[in-house]
């Protein structure tokens, strides 16, 4: 059984921002989930994949954000609880529905998970999604703690029957991996089937029809204003006449500023938890009572701007301060200090600054970068496609997963990264503009979220680029989540079929298809060579299994090598090429490391003395 | 209460965020308030992990630059690149056993010296521990348990409001069952060679 369908009501459990986010779910009788994996996202999809087999409760990998928005919002219009979770970028991609979705509504409560990723641990841009809400016009809820996120979602789900909309949940990175205690509640029994009942005329969004729902969203935005004038998620706390308005993880921090700074009784604080539509007039009291007002906020000045606005309609003149120069940033995370430091400022409190120690005489430490892993067939991929284009001048159009971090030296393999599934759209443009030879890189869970589509495109329009697909038979980046080519019954999963790249590929009218085994270095080379001959669209399939997960699933057989140092000339054209992990250096001799070598073998066709040998047992 | 921020860095796979669910735990079992935040995703890859935990009042899960009152590191370069959440009276506990990156392999940056670490350690920070934990973790019976010998460390230094024992109960109840003998062992070699350090 799973833990999080485990603990009792009352029990205290130290639990994952995404772990207690999954149990709140679970606890308001969640019966329907569906998602596309993203970080800092992640573990709640993998909690929810992980309980469905030991309750009633669905859940789906969904191919793409939009799908499982679209699947997720059909059983929440009959009936059945249901969530989708997405990073904050996979809104962009469910965005379409969710915009016409609002007019729509539903009968079920919808919770609409975005993780915002301010700073970018793990993400393209910091978007800040709150303005989906506002784009909408649908209610936008963010917790300021692990507990209050389990907390929330229970309430998210109220609010959006009440409402008969989806609601917007938002979270940031710090509320996703942070871990804290939280005490559990009663799980509901949820309702797991539902009935469609047909209403063309409030479902089907002929311009006609849309223009009664848009009115009815209208209607739906003013009572979300009065729910968030009168809920327990906004909140005056403390007394003074300083004030400050906070939401998700700036309120720790604000808490922890008045705490240290000492000034209990001087600065209150009205914490925003329910933060579209605003809460007006909960905003123009609290304005009343305050000479001045600091909007803490990562990200964009969302509450700042309405804030103001609200100041301007109520004739009040006070000082609101937020986003500006010796302020805060839009760029970036805050951090308690930083709070602390613009509090002080801006309300003029004496306050001491916490010296870091003296940095200037520390060396610069050698940079550590995320890489591929030791053993990766991504590696083997790049070091055959240099190969393959020496001499040439190709772009290589990028894509989103580990094998980004392929544009880093030496590999150097990426040119351009935009978002998922942009690497089979974005080589038609470059090389119509160019006359260039184009290659680009995709993964296979991101060619089924959207390659298809460009790749449509490309056989259609008559585009000259090579495609390469790189499978490697799973969602490798998040973690290792199911995708539609994923051998599911490897997983001990029933039930599921499996789709192969290489028909799909053929189907959409591709011509010229290759399926190549990467760490055979000279015919993937040539492979390549023919394909980049070919005028038209040619695709490229790298079959072969990410190391990590084949090491997981106890599949990994390969057998270290190591350097036979009397054949080795030290000109190091193994580090300097392919700068696999698994090498060091001892003193100035080449060595590999056994534990991290999966003996792919990609160094040892490359070493030209051939000293590069799988390791000896006692059984050769 | 008091207020106790701990920041523990690490290479990827070293076992930093298990470290920290059972200091969590331990937190737990002794009553004592804990928040804790880490940074998963890109960094997995082979880059470095950062966990952050504060004990006590607070209510922020980070850790900002100067304010740990302890730092572990597990690799000694990562000690200095994390050196900023230092301050002059901070608790450092540092692993001097190397991970040299590849880039230093591939000739883009230089690794330090370890008497280089421990000098800057020890000029710029409070009290220092430092030592081979690997050496002790591969003595106690794998080189994964590298994380344990660390937690003996810190809970032989007596600076969080957690109990030695509590650190052990959770150690038994949070790591795998075929690994808690190696582990326990682990964590008592770190308590002793922080008691000789």
């Amino acid at each position: 059984m799973h833990k999080l369908l485990q603990g009792k009501p009352g029990e205290k459990m130290l639990l994952l921002g995404n772990e207690a986010i999954a149990r709140g779910a679970v606890e308001a009788g969640l019966a329907f989930a569906a998602s596309y994996p993203g970080t800092p996202s992640s573990e709640i999809s993998l909690n929810f994949f992980q309980m469905s087999r030991d309750s009633d409760l669905y859940f789906e990998y969904s191919v793409n954000e939009k799908v499982s928005l679209e699947v997720a919002a059909a059983a929440a219009n009959c009936g059945l609880r249901s969530m989708c979770v997405m990073k904050h970028v996979g809104v962009n991609v469910a965005a379409d529905a969710l915009m016409t979705l609002a007019y729509v509504g539903v009968k079920g409560g919808l919770v609409i998970l975005t993780a915002d990723d301010p700073f970018m641990f793990s993400s393209q841009n910091e978007q800040d999604n709150r303005y989906y809400g506002k784009l909408s016009g649908l209610p936008v809820l963010e917790p300021s703690s692990v507990a209050e996120a389990k907390e929330m979602i229970a309430y998210a789900f109220d609010l959006s029957e009440d409402l008969q909309e989806p609601v917007i949940f938002r979270t940031t990175t710090r509320i996703n991996h942070s871990t804290a205690v939280v005490e559990l509640g009663e799980v509901q029994k949820p309702v797991t089937k539902g009935d469609f009942v047909k209403d063309p005329f409030s479902y089907v969004t002929v311009p006609a029809v849309s223009r009664n729902l848009h009115v009815t969203l209208l209607e739906n935005m003013k009572l979300a204003k009065g729910m968030a004038n009168d809920c327990r998620w906004n909140f005056v706390e403390g007394e003074g006449t300083k004030g400050v308005i906070a939401n998700g993880v700036s309120y720790a921090y604000v808490k922890d500023a008045i705490a240290d700074l000492g000034v209990k009784g001087q600065v209150k604080i009205l914490r925003l938890g329910f933060t579209h539509p605003m809460p007006d007039t909960l905003i123009a009291d609290f304005l009343k009572t305050c000479t001045d007002v600091l909007v803490v906020e990562e990200g964009e000045p969302f509450m700042e701007e309405a804030v103001k606005a609200i100041a301007q309609t109520q004739g009040l003149t006070l000082k609101i301060l937020g986003k500006g120069e010796d302020l805060f940033s839009r760029l970036y995370e805050f951090d308690p200090a930083m709070v602390k430091r613009v509090m002080a400022r801006v309300f003029d409190i004496p306050y001491t600054i916490v010296e870091p120690v003296d940095l200037s005489n520390v060396p610069d430490m050698p940079g550590r970068p995320p890489t591929l892993c030791a053993g990766c067939s991504h590696r083997a991929v790049f070091y055959a496609v240099k190969q393959a284009t020496k001499g040439m001048d190709v772009i290589h159009p990028s894509d989103i997963g580990c094998y980004t971090l392929g544009f880093m030296p030496p590999l150097s393999m990426g040119d351009f990264v935009v978002c998922m599934g942009a690497s089979t759209s974005t080589p038609a443009g470059f090389s119509k503009a160019t006359g260039k030879k184009v290659l680009s890189f995709i993964g296979d869970s991101t060619f089924f979220h959207s390659g298809p589509a460009g790749l449509m495109n490309a056989v259609f329009n008559n585009h000259n680029f090579t495609l390469m697909i790189l499978d490697n038979r799973t969602t490798a980046m998040t973690g290792h989540q199911p995708n539609p080519g994923v051998d599911m019954e490897e997983l001990n999963f029933e039930g599921y079929n499996r789709i192969d790249i290489e028909s799909v590929v053929r189907g959409l009218g591709v011509k010229h298809v290759t399926v190549i085994k990467p760490y055979n270095l000279a015919k993937s080379i040539e492979a390549i060579k023919e394909a980049l001959a070919f005028e038209g669209v040619s695709v490229i399939i790298a079959k072969e299994k990410c190391t990590l997960y084949a090491k997981n699933l106890k599949q990994l057989k390969g057998k270290a090598f190591t350097i036979d140092q009397a054949k080795c000339k030290n000109h190091r054209d193994c580090i300097s090429t392919i700068a696999c992990p698994a090498f060091y250096l001892d003193g100035e001799r080449v060595m590999i490391n056994a534990d991290l070598c999966t003996g792919c073998s990609v160094c040892a066709q490359i070493c030209p003395e051939k000293a590069i040998r799988p390791v000896k047992t006692k059984n050769d | 209460m008091t207020t106790t921020r701990l920041i523990i860095v690490a290479v990827g796979g070293q076992g930093n965020l298990l470290a920290s669910r059972v200091l969590g735990e331990a937190a737990l079992l002794s009553g004592v308030a804990v928040r804790m935040s880490e940074i998963h995703g890109m960094a997995q890859r082979g880059g470095v992990v950062e966990s952050a935990l504060v004990f006590g009042d607070a209510e922020s899960t980070i850790i900002s630059d100067g304010e740990a009152d302890v730092f572990v590191s597990f690799e000694p370069a990562e000690a200095l690149r994390a050196l900023k959440k230092c301050r002059k009276d901070t608790v450092s506990i540092v692993n001097l056993s190397p991970l040299p990156p590849f880039t230093v392999a591939i000739g883009r940056g230089v690794y330090p010296e370890l008497d280089q670490v421990k000098k800057i350690m020890a000029e710029k920070t409070g009290k220092l521990i430092a030592f081979d934990a690997v050496a002790l973790a591969t003595e106690a019976g794998s080189v994964m348990s590298v994380n344990m010998v660390l937690l003996g460390a810190l809970a032989q230094a007596d600076v969080l409001p957690v109990s030695a024992e509590n650190i052990k109960k959770a150690i038994a109840a949070r790591t795998k069952k075929s690994f808690t003998d190696i582990n326990l062992k682990a964590f008592d070699l770190g308590y002793a060679a922080a008691a000789s350090a």
